[in-house]
């Protein structure tokens, strides 16, 4: 089946090289207008299978074109930057990035972390519960400007008494009292969620800080829904 | 279908929305596994998906349009008239218009070809979007056409350039890490056993994953009260990956879904499903 359709494939790209030819070697007002037939051949005898059409550019062409631009989100969310394109080919390929790469993109995340900028890392875990469980924020269907949560419950499990909490980061009950409060262990929780892949390039969880999806303000509830010894989850 | 079923399946409906809206009951998680086992066995005992493909079946068959004909010719793959099975070898390569379509896009087609319609008539509002609106004629078609391949085995045809290219590219596609949350669909779809809240998600390097994920579409969505098509499905997913919002039939929804019928083959269609 294959070799025949390769067959049928270069005898077509065979005429359709000699009808081309033709048109480019007798211009002029007598020459047949002749592209409803290359057409049919073309489509008769389609081409064979092109490396090309299923490139890293031919897939970005054919993303660009299946998105619409609105405010809320904009096509240029389709360009990906160096981190992004790094960890789609890692994962795609299933090889880790390269160690020199990684240090790299992990060292100038770490970079990007704003802290505090009075030096206060805590607000109030009760708003920080809402900003867990708030799931919308940055979404085609969310106006612009509205306030984002940080749907931590789709991922993590947080409060014991949230049930319906998933799996794909690790469980965050007992944060606090498994960890105490020191300035380390503050400042590593801060840029973690300011910007995840500070220790690790390509890890699954939203920039929330660098991305601008949370406020420094909400950052700080969350800081305290963790790790603040009244927080129910250090119950 | 039996309306005590229904019921039920309401009340369950109810009983989970309650469950997880209101985690106010500690509750071991066990007991909530159980729970929403139950749930899913008493959503499986009577579907109101039906009542949408009855309806689909009807506008199938209807002549409509400025030519005034049915649907009934349309070729959606296994030759002209022939509706049984198509799903399963859904999306393929189509010689009359050169090109990959998945269902939705060929149903379409043959709606503008058959019956008259304008592509923009029909691509305007395909999905039906709030709770108290009557479904689409485009969903119904679409349910009617899928639950006539209930049994048949997935098998998308890789033997034509194009589609072996829409598979490459769709494979590119679903590894697509962007947009301000870094999310890709591997990131949720390419590990096992991993949740989003409650909903288990399939991983699609795992035959049966992928399997049961293809052949459950389109569905009964109980928590939208609404059927739920497979462009519907890619688009929701590309919102909450935060990804700008995807054009209906475009081509990287085509390619994903080919992408999508390759990892499920030998799945066998159960569609429309029920889903939470």
């Amino acid at each position: 089946m294959k070799l025949k359709y390769f067959s049928q494939s270069v005898a077509a790209v065979a005429l359709i090289l000699t009808v081309a030819g033709c048109a480019t070697m007798q211009p002029g007002p007598s020459a047949v207008d002749n592209s409803r037939e290359v057409e049919a051949l073309a489509r008769r005898f389609p081409s064979p299978f092109d490396p090309k059409l299923v490139s890293d550019d031919a897939v970005a062409d054919a993303m660009r074109v299946s998105f619409k631009n609105s405010e809320s989100a904009k096509l240029d969310r389709l360009t990906q930057t160096p981190l992004q394109k790094a960890c789609t080919e890692a994962s795609r390929s299933g090889k880790p990035l390269d160690d020199n790469l990684r240090s790299e993109l992990q060292a100038a995340a770490l970079a990007s972390v704003k802290y505090p900028s009075d030096g206060k890392y805590f607000g109030d875990w009760k708003r920080g519960e809402t900003i867990a469980q708030n799931g919308r924020g940055l979404q085609f269907s969310d106006k612009v400007g509205d306030v984002a949560g940080g749907n931590c419950y789709a991922c993590h499990q947080i409060d014991k008494k949230e049930i319906a909490y998933g799996n794909i980061g690790p469980s965050l009950t007992g944060y606090g009292k498994l960890r105490g409060q020191t300035e380390p262990i503050v400042k590593y929780t801060w840029a973690r969620i300011w910007n995840s892949h500070s220790f690790n390039a390509c890890a699954n969880m939203p920039r929330f800080g660098d991305a601008g999806i949370l406020t420094e303000a909400q950052i700080k509830d969350v800081m305290a829904l963790l790790l603040d010894p009244a927080s129910p989850v250090n119950q | 279908m039996k309306k005590d079923k229904l019921i039920a399946v309401l009340l369950a409906a109810t009983a989970l929305t309650t469950l997880s809206v209101q985690p106010v009951l500690a509750q071991a998680q066990e007991d909530s596994q159980k729970q929403i086992e139950r749930y899913r066995e008493l959503l499986a005992d009577g579907n109101p998906a039906e009542l949408v493909e009855a309806r689909g079946e009807t506008l199938w068959k209807q002549k409509r349009g400025p030519k005034n004909a049915s649907l009934e010719a349309c070729d959606l793959g296994l030759g002209a008239g022939k509706v049984a099975g198509v799903n399963a070898v859904l999306p393929r390569y189509f010689p009359d218009v050169d090109r990959v379509m998945d269902l939705e896009s060929r149903i379409i087609y043959c709606e503008i070809t058959l019956q008259g319609f304008t592509m923009d008539e029909l691509t305007k509002r395909p999905h039906s979007l709030n709770p108290s609106e009557r479904q689409t004629d485009h969903e119904a078609l679409t349910v009617y056409v899928v639950g006539q391949s209930r049994g048949a085995k997935v098998n998308l045809s890789q033997s034509h350039p194009k589609e072996r290219e829409s598979y490459l590219r769709g494979e590119k596609m679903f590894f697509f890490k962007g947009g301000p949350y870094d999310f890709a669909c591997a990131t949720c779809h390419g590990v096992d056993g991993q949740r989003i809240r409650l909903q288990d998600l399939p991983n699609f390097q795992k035959a049966d994953n992928a399997q049961r994920a293809f052949t459950t579409w389109p569905a009964y969505r109980v928590s939208q009260g609404a059927v739920r098509t497979m462009q519907w499905r890619l688009l929701d997913c590309f919102r909450q990956q935060r990804m700008p919002e995807m054009v209906f039939l475009s081509p990287a929804s085509i390619d994903l879904i080919t992408y999508m019928g390759v990892k499920g083959k030998d799945g066998i269609m159960d569609a429309p499903a029920i889903k939470r």
